[in-house]
């Protein structure tokens, strides 16, 4: 599978070992990687917030660089950031919601030859691995099942609200992809209580109380509820609830210690790739609970195959 | 008929017992709302259920609960449809969040939804001497405010708000779209200073944390969190308040950021929303994220040499869309509430004919 992929901009910023991971575990399930690199960050809310005509010409720009890559053979645009997913889907239904609109926002693009057709399919990579790859496939692929691991999910709000425009339904439970894929990994799901909630990473600079009082919450609730580590797919997220944990912990008067893994991660481990080729050694909160659990696993896998041979 | 389970939350805060569940079996068409099986649980089985209704029409916005975990009308839920989204075939209904418990599903709205209702100064405020006979306004002017004055005052958004639930002082999602509709009013003469007193407010508009709960919540679509977003513009765009919760210094610092980088580069942001990074308001706030800035650098997350340098650079269309949308005179808003979504057969249609034209914000 080809796709037309948009990193975002933290996941080549401050959690680099994002962007690192997805190119890690992009070849073992055969994603071909088109970087769409002349691309601009999606405005994470906060550019339509300032003006809502600038956000929507943006990624209605992002979207017809993707469209060229698809008309040249990729199968669909592919994110990896939760936040890119729900301000891109915000722009998107503007976009697609009235013609007379998107000629407008195209008039602005045509000096650069671009123009953004009605209907881009733009999924995330958790959206991808469930929809397009199928949890069937990614079971046979894994190499090391995540065995007694307990995994918390957390999704970021701008994947799974409001369900309408994110295409949420009985049919397709993309706020239930991330239980069936830790389920398919072979690890056990954690339910607790912060799991759609907000990391609170939005109001850091106006309110930084209340933004690390949610991060250490949601961190709390999980550790109340034995997870071994939670799992996202949203790097802000991952900001305020691994970079800033320990902050948190000082505002919500509790020692945490909770690894967060992003999305490629997690799915990397079940593949058998090293935490260290995952970039796990670049997180605050080092995910020891994980990486014991791996070279142990690692460990069993290597004496079983020893043992076949 | 159809015979439903329902799982009510029961509490009477002065009994001095704790919350606790109880289970009702009714007997009503699946068609019917969660509303009517309590009320049939209430009329045969136990008269002390506490719930309050009125309507049963979602129209007087008294029934507000929460249903199977989500907030919004027991009178706007079908039984069939409850039961299907319940986790276990019982259809779960508990009052709703963020407000304290009177008696079972009934929460008090007093306590919070209407002190923060008054918060706003919910009523028109004009200037000058009233005119002879009614004041005329535009019909346009007037649509951009329908949608706030679609709220039934439900308490819904509230029940979920997720900056509530750690800053109770957050004036909130109901409160704040009430504001807009006055905002938004032609007729009223303090647009200014409504919006300078939510903005240095620190639990005013800029303690949205965009989490989309209350636009999730709305049974009527007044997507409370879109009119949050429209006070923060038109108060740092159109009254350059520059608030003290860094709110619009934030703002700007973001979209001048990807103006000139195309790609966030963050550490610049953080400095730059508190005025930056020799600004003496930038100061203690930097420092107290140092033990954060440093934590990253050991752990090789972030070079030095990649905190202070920016090697991407924004696209040459990057920054010409920048200009071109920046100096129009007006904003141009496209309100899909108001306007509506084309169905695929309309818009595959592109001379588009007959269409009428997106609404443009009166406040521009």
């Amino acid at each position: 599978m080809k796709v037309a992929y948009w990193p975002g901009c933290v996941s080549r910023g401050f959690t680099p070992e994002l962007h690192g991971s997805m190119a890690q575990v992009a070849p073992l399930l055969d994603i071909e990687l088109v970087e769409l690199d002349r691309a601009s960050c999606c405005g994470a809310g906060v550019i339509a917030e300032h003006n809502q005509e600038l956000a929507d010409t943006l990624n209605a720009r992002t979207f017809a660089l993707a469209q060229q890559e698809i008309a040249g053979g990729a199968d669909l645009m592919m994110n990896i950031c939760s936040t890119c997913q729900g301000s891109q889907n915000e722009c998107q239904e503007r976009l697609d919601g009235n013609s007379e609109y998107r000629e407008h926002i195209n008039e602005t693009l045509a000096p650069e030859g671009l123009t953004y057709e009605r209907g881009i399919s733009n999924k995330n990579f958790l959206w991808l691995l469930v929809e397009e790859i199928g949890l069937d496939a990614l079971k046979e692929k894994v190499e090391r099942p995540l065995t007694d691991l307990r995994v918390g999910p957390f999704y970021g709000c701008y994947i799974v609200r409001p369900t309408d425009r994110l295409g949420i339904d009985r049919e397709t439970p993309r706020d239930r992809y991330l239980q069936q894929l830790i389920e398919a990994l072979g690890g056990t799901v954690v339910d607790y209580a912060g799991q759609y909630k907000c990391c609170g990473f939005p109001i850091i600079t106006m309110n930084r109380d209340a933004s690390l009082k949610q991060a250490g919450r949601h961190l709390g609730d999980a550790i109340d509820a034995d997870a071994d580590c939670l799992v996202t797919p949203c790097p802000l997220c991952h900001l305020n609830l691994d970079l800033q944990q320990p902050l948190a912990e000082k505002v919500v008067g509790r020692e945490l210690g909770m690894p967060v893994l992003h999305l490629p991660q997690l799915v990397g481990l079940a593949l058998g790739l090293e935490p260290k080729e995952l970039g796990m050694s670049k997180h605050v909160v080092r995910p020891s609970s994980v990486i014991d659990w791996s070279t142990s696993v690692v460990g069993g896998v290597d004496a079983v195959a020893a043992g076949d041979r | 008929m159809g015979e439903y389970t329902l799982k009510l939350r029961r509490y009477q805060p002065d009994s001095g017992e704790a919350p606790y569940w109880e289970e009702f079996t009714i007997d009503l068409d699946g068609k019917r709302s969660v509303l009517d099986g309590i009320l049939q649980a209430k009329d045969r089985q136990d008269g002390s259920i506490g719930i309050r209704c009125s309507c049963r029409a979602a129209i007087c916005g008294s029934c507000g609960v929460r249903i199977n975990g989500r907030p919004g009308l027991a009178c706007h839920m079908h039984l069939d449809e409850a039961a299907e989204r319940s986790p276990d075939g019982a259809i779960e209904v508990e009052p709703m969040g963020n407000m304290p418990v009177i008696k079972d599903l009934i929460v008090d709205m007093d306590a919070v939804h209407w002190k923060k209702m008054q918060r706003v100064t919910p009523w028109l405020l004009p200037e000058g001497p009233p005119p002879e006979r009614e004041y005329i306004v535009s019909p346009e002017s007037m649509i951009d405010i329908t949608q706030t004055m679609a709220c039934i005052q439900c308490g819904a958004c509230v029940s979920d708000c997720l900056s509530m639930e750690v800053d109770p002082l957050f004036i909130g999602p109901a409160a704040l779209a009430k504001a807009y509709r006055f905002v938004g009013d032609p007729r009223d003469g303090q647009h200014k200073q409504r919006l300078k007193d939510l903005a240095e407010d620190p639990h005013g508009i800029y303690d949205c944390t965009h989490c989309f709960n209350c636009i999730e919540a709305c049974p009527k679509g007044v997507a409370p969190m879109s009119q949050i977003m429209r006070l923060r513009r038109i108060a740092g765009s159109e009254h350059d308040i520059d608030d003290r919760n860094n709110g619009h210094r934030h703002e700007m610092a973001f979209v001048n950021n990807i103006e000139k980088n195309g790609l966030l580069h963050e550490a610049d942001l953080l400095p730059d929303s508190y005025g930056g990074k020799f600004h003496p308001r930038a100061v203690p706030e930097l420092l107290r994220s140092l033990p954060a800035i440093l934590k990253a650098l050991q752990r090789g997350k972030v070079t030095p040499q990649k905190a202070l340098l920016h090697a991407h650079k924004a696209d040459e269309n990057v920054r010409r869309i920048f200009n071109h949308v920046h100096d129009k005179d007006e904003r141009y808003e496209l309100n899909l509430y108001v306007v509506g979504e084309e169905d695929e057969h309309q818009s595959d249609d592109s001379s588009a004919a007959g269409h009428s034209p997106p609404e443009r914000s009166p406040n521009t």
